[in-house]
């Protein structure tokens, strides 16, 4: 690991004041960006520690029904918060699906937007990466694709984004709050991440120094409350990142969809909203043949990026079964297993 | 720049001058104060041998930088028992054959002491595997782990219960 500076603000201004030079990163639990520096994948010049900044770690519920979530709030923490899982239970689910216990307890929702790809190509030094090295090339072309996008990718970097929180937060129009040398503004997270295009190395809207101080979500979410879940297939039970996942949440009434909510993760470089399936589903009755359908326009202009073309029709089945899970209602309690595929369910296909 | 913070070990409070920021909790433990029982396997926070508490939370100390835990609370596997008399957990992990070579097992017992300290697992062996996910075992002790698991935490329960009445 390369040395670095280590600083220590006592204010959001300062933190912003410091991590403004050229080289420095943000330090949160460093559960992404510590194990990026053991490799040298990433080798920040100075680390700016957001632990020690007060008031950026509280969960706030506002009456819209919403929620204002601090950047330092740790993933555990907001799964666990009863109010929390009961307005957004497939956020909490997306949440506890992701990476393990030890790491949920320290890893923070500010960093959860902000960690990196798991591309094996990006963590692999010794091959060519846009995003690692821009210009170097891209070694996951041609390569073992199965974790790779296939919606938004381009000729320079056929990564995906890794988070399953983003994915359902997405869904609900969460808002990223930014605090930087200019004031604070506000961006949809659906624009917060970059499609890689030519510049695989932006990927996020975010300008050096600039902080995520909270995430909001809109009390419009929590209408989805009865209806929401979260579905992620991977190659382990668990303790392991999607290939394909999906959120989904509805609304029903008198046994039509009046409004649906869907997001597809692990198929691209941003958590994918999938808007036009949404609107298909509108006047819907909740059953199979709208579902396949709605997941048919979903990923209409999916495309493989190497030997991957399996993740398309993955993503339907992803997509059309955690509809019927939505379908089915919101569990009393959370799985026993979240997100996971081995849980059947009435009305869907088996095998996902 | 002073890169002195204060920790609380096991108990113990005390200043550590760290001479180098890129220090992780889990070298520190082990290297600079003689804690060697918690273990440094991939070092990646993926295999979850390193498994310590910091202020009450059960983490992968090899991903924590140790000058950013300045003032934190840590309990390590060295801390657990009382004298002689072993934690619960650890005394479910002999009763249940819970390892065979050991490597894995304080990052276990001290993941399983959190899942039991979190509440969320109960007596549903599928929610103790699952909370147990971050600790991996290469002799695949994982069925007497489980045991262990679930009869520490009924042990733990029923005492709690009889603290209270």
């Amino acid at each position: 690991m390369k040395t670095f500076d280590y600083v220590r603000p006592k204010t959001v201004a300062e933190a912003i004041a410091a991590a403004s030079a050229p080289g420095a990163a943000y330090l949160a639990a460093g559960t992404n960006l510590v194990d990026l520096m053991k490799d040298a994948i990433v080798a920040p010049d100075r680390l700016v520690d957001l632990n020690h900044l007060s008031g950026l770690d509280r969960i706030e519920h506002l009456p819209d029904g919403g929620v204002r979530i601090g950047a330092l709030v740790r993933n555990s923490d907001l799964a666990h918060d009863a109010t929390f899982a009961r307005r957004f239970p497939a956020v909490a689910e997306a949440l506890l699906s992701g990476a393990s216990a030890q790491l949920r307890n320290a890893a923070t929702v500010g960093g959860n937007l902000l960690q990196r790809t798991r591309c094996a190509y990006f963590y692999d030094v010794a091959s060519a990466c846009n995003k690692r090295a821009p210009g170097s090339g891209c070694d996951a072309r041609g390569g073992d694709t199965r974790l790779h996008a296939v919606l938004g990718w381009s000729e320079s970097c056929i990564a995906t984004h890794p988070s399953d929180f983003c994915v359902p937060l997405v869904a609900f129009d969460a808002v990223v709050e930014i605090e930087g040398a200019a004031g604070r503004r506000e961006v949809s997270l659906d624009s917060f991440h970059r499609l890689p295009g030519k510049t695989p190395e932006h990927e996020s809207i975010l300008q050096p120094g600039d902080l995520i101080v909270a995430v909001r979500l809109p009390g419009a979410g929590a209408g989805f409350s009865g209806h929401a879940r979260y579905l992620k297939v991977r190659d382990r039970t668990s303790f392991a990142f999607a290939i394909v996942s999906a959120a989904a949440a509805l609304r029903i009434e008198g046994g039509a969809i009046v409004e649906a909510r869907l997001a597809l993760g692990g198929v691209a470089l941003k958590p994918w909203r999938a808007r036009s399936a949404e609107a298909l589903l509108i006047g819907a009755r909740p059953d199979a043949a709208g579902f396949r359908r709605a997941a048919e326009a979903a990923l209409v202009e999916a495309k493989p990026s190497g030997d991957n073309a399996f993740k398309i029709e993955l993503a339907r089945r992803v997509l059309a079964r955690a509809l019927a899970l939505a379908a089915a209602g919101t569990p009393d309690r959370m799985p026993a297993l979240p997100a996971s595929a081995f849980a059947p369910v009435e009305g869907a296909a088996v095998h996902a | 720049m002073n890169l002195s913070i204060t920790l609380t070990v096991n108990g113990v409070a005390q200043m550590v001058e760290l001479a180098d920021p890129r220090v992780t909790l889990l070298d520190l433990l082990r290297e600079r104060l003689d804690l060697t029982g918690t273990k440094k396997g991939c070092d990646r926070g993926q295999c979850g041998a390193c498994t310590v508490h910091v202020d009450g939370r059960r983490i992968n100390s090899c991903l924590a930088l140790a000058v950013s835990l300045d003032g934190a609370n840590v309990l390590t596997i060295e801390g657990l028992a009382k004298g002689d008399q072993l934690h619960p957990v650890q005394a479910a992990f002999i009763a249940h054959d819970g390892f065979q070579c050991g490597f894995c097992t304080p990052g276990q017992i001290m993941s399983a002491v959190g899942l039991i300290e979190e509440g969320q697992a109960g007596t549903d062996p599928e929610r103790v595997r699952e909370g147990m996910s971050g600790n991996l075992c290469r002799c695949g002790a994982y069925a007497g782990i489980t045991e262990a698991v679930l009869e520490a935490g009924r042990r733990l329960e029923a005492s709690e219960r009889k603290d209270v009445a």
